[in-house]
């Protein structure tokens, strides 16, 4: 793999994380208990959306094929995304929900640290927007996990139960392949066995305040970096596809 | 959801360094961090703002709409109270 297959393939996966994890949250618009974590939540779905423009946008100029942002998103097949598993998870309940997202988003955090230093100018660039984006979300849910696990029993066992079902999803997170490793040795990308350290304390860290046991790792479900999805995710996408397949080229 | 609403608070933001904070509506959150949040999600998305203060709505001690006559005509008809002989130089915008 050379290595603008390998960054292409890297921005990608960027891409199809933020786009994956921003429908989930839509989906979850006007569902919200309260008008103002309504807001929270769309506002962090959008966060994500522009985040995934950017890297598609990024994706078509390295390709080079002319293929647009709307291509990427609307008219890839199931197979085509590369996507971690964690995120086409459904929503569940709200603890689910906000679960996935201190799960991620305490990844994605040290990975956009990791990518501000990059030697690629233009992943640099939005991976350093995406931080502050990212940095506030990851206080926001991380405060609502310590609410949900150190609030009362019942709402202390449904968070438990959330990290129990969501742990198998977080080995892909951290299980390197050869984009991977060919972005970190050619753009001086992540380091995934340091981000796991720091992510094992940071998470561990986070669940004790929540009181909340975090489970041992035992096997890990992975597909998503190799276009293997759970069996979500058909569903998921052909409502995200709907319009685009429907009407193609549709516009504002 | 729970029967029981959070309590509300009041948002004041200030807009840009050197004005001072501005009420700006009021958010229901469990808590004085949640408070923040809220209001920093429902009131700055369009960058309205450089800082925010929340204060619990029970804890405003408020005029009452009954005493307006005694309270606030007395000082009506006082105009040389009012610095109206002043001319505010050109550029001052918020004085």
């Amino acid at each position: 793999m050379n290595s603008n297959d390998s960054l292409m393939a890297y921005v990608l996966r960027l891409a199809d994380n933020a786009l994956i994890l921003g429908q989930r949250m839509v989906e979850l618009v006007a569902a919200y208990p309260e008008l103002e974590e309504e807001l929270a939540n769309a506002n962090f779905a959008l966060d994500y959306l522009g985040q995934a423009r950017m890297y598609y946008s990024y994706a078509g100029d390295l390709e080079g094929m002319g293929r647009s942002e709307d291509d990427f998103a609307f008219l890839r097949d199931e197979n085509e995304y590369r996507n971690f598993l964690l995120l086409e998870q459904p929503n569940g309940h709200f603890g689910d929900s906000i679960t996935k997202l201190v799960l991620f988003e305490s990844y994605y955090l040290l990975q956009l640290e990791a990518l501000v230093r990059c030697s690629d100018t233009r992943v640099a660039e939005i991976a350093a927007r995406a931080e502050k984006e990212i940095r506030y979300h990851l206080r926001h849910n991380t405060q609502w996990l310590v609410r949900l696990g150190d609030g009362t029993e019942e709402s202390h066992d449904r968070a438990q139960g959330s990290v129990d079902a969501l742990w198998r999803f977080t080995g892909e997170l951290f299980a390197p392949d050869e984009v991977d490793n060919v972005f970190e040795a050619e753009f001086d990308g992540p380091d995934l066995f340091r981000i796991r350290e720091q992510w094992q304390k940071n998470v561990a860290a986070v669940l004790q305040e929540a009181t909340l046991e975090m489970p041992e790792d035992h096997w890990m479900a992975s597909g998503g970096k190799e276009g293997r999805h759970t069996e979500h995710f058909g569903f998921m996408i052909a409502e995200m596809q709907y319009l685009q397949r429907a009407h193609p080229g549709a516009t504002w | 959801m729970s029967e029981q609403e959070w309590p509300l608070y009041e948002v004041f933001i200030r807009s840009k360094s050197g004005l001072s904070h501005r009420h700006a509506g009021s958010i229901h959150a469990a808590d004085d961090q949640m408070a923040l949040d809220h209001a920093r999600d429902t009131y700055t998305r369009r960058s309205e703002g450089v800082s925010i203060w929340v204060v619990r709505s029970s804890q405003i001690v408020a005029s009452d709409p009954a005493e307006t006559a005694s309270f606030f005509e007395p000082a009506e008809d006082k105009i040389y109270r009012h610095p109206t002989f002043y001319e505010i130089p050109e550029g001052v915008e918020n004085l």
